[in-house]
């Protein structure tokens, strides 16, 4: 077969894909709705007083919420992960269909790394999934992955094509990927840290005055906050690996490890803010809405790093590819 | 014990820190030394210098660096004089090498070395000491587990010690009935391992910064270089930097052959480039042959040579008003555009009885824009034209003053004009334009490619990779591993069987610890029965 029939396959399948998270978020939105009120995720009551070891994320569900689980929302919720991992299945086939009519890793331009990042996000949240009870986070995550899709295909749309000398190297498999991972992980812990923060000011007022809302369908601030610290966590070292995988790549195509590019420099200030973060949930007084607040800026500077660099500030990293 | 929040990535969370005097006042210069060495390392002083340093980074991306890119930083001279005598003053065209810069990641590394020794020392300690005791009720414990069996209390705590032995924890047996076990040091080590690396990047990176080198040059087909600091173009060359050190290796560029995409939108974007060079390691060495591509350096001697630009150097023949040929070679010019539409000059000072000097447009594929004039339409040299005008003077270079290969000072020239208009000619390949008034002609002969080459010697970046990879392994560690204690404790009852009691504290955030201590009963429950 052709390259560029196999390239419009794949652009076709993204476009199954992204209808199909598209009726996944209703869904997902639906069931936040039209849930009870009671909360999923709450810490199970056996190690009280908080300085234990709690396993937060899969409680021994209070009567109520099992019968909750059988009615309508239960059901919505259940055909929206459904929906996801069909997504997923598509939006993975149109990258591999796209890799295979280019012959190569599909992430050489910014159009193919928003694809393939976005496809990362979706690929953290099932794993996480098939792990905790996360499903509160659909709609957190098909919001941005549907919006990185609709940029994708149309202001960043490229054509399939071969790479740029440039970019041929085995550590374009791995700089990348790694890059890929982590703000896959990231991007879950943005959505987490927001829903922290929200929560977090919800739960300022005492309960029986709260009126009601969707958030009562999350769990606890406290819960969040530690879901949202242990993404970070995680992704942190991933990222540190793709900054380093990046420094012996330059190396071997620049002749320096660090030449402060804007690419380079943004990507150190991320770490950086990152780093913040890590040590802010360690502080007195910065623990909690403040170190929240510095786990948005470090996911607003590689949001800077992916959109603003890429396209308007010169430099070594000039592969976007948008016209 | 801290309470489960506590991240143990934060250095001054250190054992046996006193909150810092609320003020320095009437301590004395001792005291105030001190307050001022607290304050430094305490975790919000780190805090915020990290993010002093974050925002100091930003400026080094948006506004043009002089290290990055001399000439976009020329271009914004220009564009802005009033504002950049300011920039000027505040390094701010080289803010990685600003003093404030310095300035704060010094105080950072200052405090955090401040943090890692007096960890280190405590974490050496502890490593070293014996698990704490067991708390005198078990059952107090947030993780805990009880049964009672009718073995006696030794036998129990025995079993107890082999099998967390088993689990890889550090067992001590109290005299009290009880044995105490604590597992995952290895955080700490690793936070320290990954803080220490730290350090030692700053260290690796000034090292290649002080005996480090360089270079780059350009190289059309045909020509040579040798390895010493005079040939090359720019050079950068730290303060301790010697040049002896230099291999003295000499390279020739024997041909570039680059391929472009030649169909679809990204019709032009480059896809190989692939020079073949031949070089001579040493001046009695042998002469070898070589190939140079982009992410693939040649290396001789342990020395990288980089492939990094291209473009075409136009080769020409200039004769003055005698007929004598006073110029004839390649002039490598700059490319502009992504069609390689390229610029350059030809600067003629032996001509006479003026000196001549050419400005130039080089296209490769040339083709006539009906507004725009001649423009090139691809990257290759597929019809290539060299677009002329002349100016007769004095080209300035005896004036002492340093002058741009790439740009004629017309200040002492004249251009050269055709019945009122400036002579400008579009020249194929072996056409000659003639200038009036038998001031001379340039013929352009044909093409050759150039290729800029790099090279570069850095002495400390093994050691920053190693002191990277050191860091990223302590990291994991410091974030990974659980730091946990667990304790059993066998007390005879009055029935003469034998309670057992098993509890677990976990000092870190982190799961399992319940499913670790129920492991452990249940590993002991299968012993005794």
């Amino acid at each position: 077969m052709a390259s560029e029939s196999v390239a419009q396959i794949s652009n076709n399948l993204l476009y199954c894909a992204m209808a199909v998270y598209a009726v996944a978020m209703y869904c997902y939105a639906a069931e936040l709705a039209f849930g009870s009120r009671l909360r999923r995720g709450e810490p199970a009551l056996v190690t009280a007083n908080g300085a234990g070891d709690t396993s937060y994320d899969e409680p021994a569900a209070p009567v109520e919420e099992r019968e909750d689980r059988t009615g309508k929302a239960e059901r919505l919720g259940r055909i929206a992960v459904s929906l996801t991992a069909l997504a997923f299945g598509l939006h993975l086939a149109s990258v591999i269909a796209r890799g295979i009519s280019a012959g190569r890793p599909p992430w050489g331009n910014m159009f193919e790394f928003s694809v393939t990042g976005s496809l990362a996000v979706t690929g953290v949240y099932l794993v996480l999934l098939a792990r905790r009870d996360v499903r509160y986070l659909g709609i957190f995550v098909m919001l941005p992955v549907l919006l990185t899709l609709g940029l994708a295909v149309t202001v960043l749309y490229t054509e399939s094509t071969q790479l740029v000398p440039a970019l041929k190297s085995v550590w374009l498999v791995i700089h990348v990927t790694a890059a890929m991972i982590a703000s896959g992980i990231l991007t879950i812990g943005f959505a987490q840290t927001i829903c922290y923060l929200v929560q977090e000011r919800r739960e300022r007022t005492p309960a029986e005055q709260r009126s009601p809302s969707f958030m009562d369908r999350l769990p606890s601030a406290a819960v969040l906050d530690r879901s949202a610290y242990r993404m970070h966590a995680f992704a942190f070292p991933i990222w540190t690996f793709a900054v380093i995988a990046g420094a012996i790549w330059a190396e071997n195509a620049w002749g320096r490890y660090w030449g402060w590019d804007p690419k380079e420099t943004w990507a150190f200030i991320t770490w950086m803010v990152y780093a913040c973060y890590l040590h802010a949930r360690a502080t007195a007084g910065w623990r909690g809405r403040k170190a929240a607040y510095v786990a948005l800026l470090g996911y607003s500077t590689f949001l800077f790093n992916y959109l603003v660099v890429n396209i308007w500030l010169v430099g070594f990293h000039s592969y976007a590819g948008v016209n | 014990m801290v309470d489960s929040d506590v991240v143990h990535t934060a250095m001054s969370t250190a054992p046996g820190e006193v909150e810092p005097p609320s003020g320095p006042g009437a301590l004395g210069p001792r005291g105030m030394g001190r307050w001022a060495w607290r304050q430094l390392t305490s975790m919000r002083t780190a805090l915020l210098l990290l993010l002093l340093l974050t925002v100091a980074a930003v400026p080094g991306s948006l506004v043009p660096q002089s290290a990055v890119d001399p000439v976009r930083v020329a271009e914004f001279t220009a564009q802005h004089p009033t504002l950049s005598p300011w920039y000027e003053r505040l390094s701010l065209f080289n803010v990685f090498a600003a003093p404030w810069f310095a300035a704060i990641y010094l105080l950072l590394f200052l405090s955090l070395a401040g943090c890692v020794l007096p960890r280190s020392r405590a974490h050496w300690a502890a490593s070293r000491a014996r698990p704490p005791a067991a708390p005198r009720y078990l059952e107090r414990l947030p993780v805990h587990e009880g049964w009672t069996v009718d073995v006696s209390p030794r036998e129990v705590l025995d079993a107890a010690r082999l099998a967390l032995r088993r689990r890889r924890f550090r067992v001590d047996v109290g005299s009290d009935g009880s044995v105490a076990a604590e597992k995952g040091y290895l955080r700490e080590t690793g936070n320290l391992l990954f803080h220490a690396a730290l350090l030692f990047l700053l260290v690796a990176v000034a090292v290649g910064n002080l005996f480090g080198f360089q270079g780059s040059v350009l190289v059309a087909e045909g020509g040579s270089f040798s390895n010493t600091v005079s040939a090359y173009d720019t050079v950068r060359q730290g303060a301790a930097f010697r040049s002896g050190s230099l291999v003295p290796f000499t390279l020739t560029l024997d041909d570039l052959s680059v391929r472009y995409e030649q169909k679809g939108v990204q019709r032009g974007a480059p896809r190989d480039f692939k020079a073949a060079v031949s070089f001579t390691a040493s001046p009695d060495a042998s002469p070898k042959g070589g190939e140079l591509r982009v992410n693939h350096p040649l290396v001789i001697d342990g020395t990288k040579i980089f492939l990094l630009g291209n473009g075409y150097a136009p080769v020409f023949t200039v004769r003055d008003g005698t007929g004598e040929v006073v110029f004839s070679g390649p002039v490598p010019f700059l490319p502009r555009d992504g069609n390689n539409t390229s610029v350059g000059v030809v600067k003629v000072p032996g001509a006479k009885p003026k000196q001549l000097g050419f400005q130039g447009l080089f296209l490769p594929t040339a083709v006539l824009d009906p507004q725009r004039g001649p423009i090139s339409v691809f990257p290759d040299d597929a019809l290539p034209r060299a677009v002329i005008t002349a100016w007769v003077g004095d080209l300035g270079l005896d004036s002492g003053a340093a002058q741009s290969v790439y740009r004629l000072d017309t200040t002492g020239m004249t251009q050269v004009m055709n019945s009122g208009r400036p002579l400008a000619q579009s020249l194929a390949r072996g056409a000659t334009m003639t200038l009036p008034d038998g001031a001379g002609s340039i013929t352009f002969d044909g093409v050759r490619r150039w290729t800029s080459l790099k090279v570069s010697h850095d002495p400390g970046k093994q050691w920053a990779l190693l002191s990277a990879s050191a860091a990223l392994i302590g990291l994991m560690l410091s974030l990974f591993v659980r730091r946990r204690r667990v304790w059993v404790r066998a007390t005879a009852g009055d029935d003469g069987r034998t309670l057992v009691r098993v509890a677990g504290l976990a000092r870190a955030e982190g799961e399992g610890l319940a499913d670790e201590v129920a492991e452990i009963a249940t590993a002991l429950r299968a012993k005794e029965d």
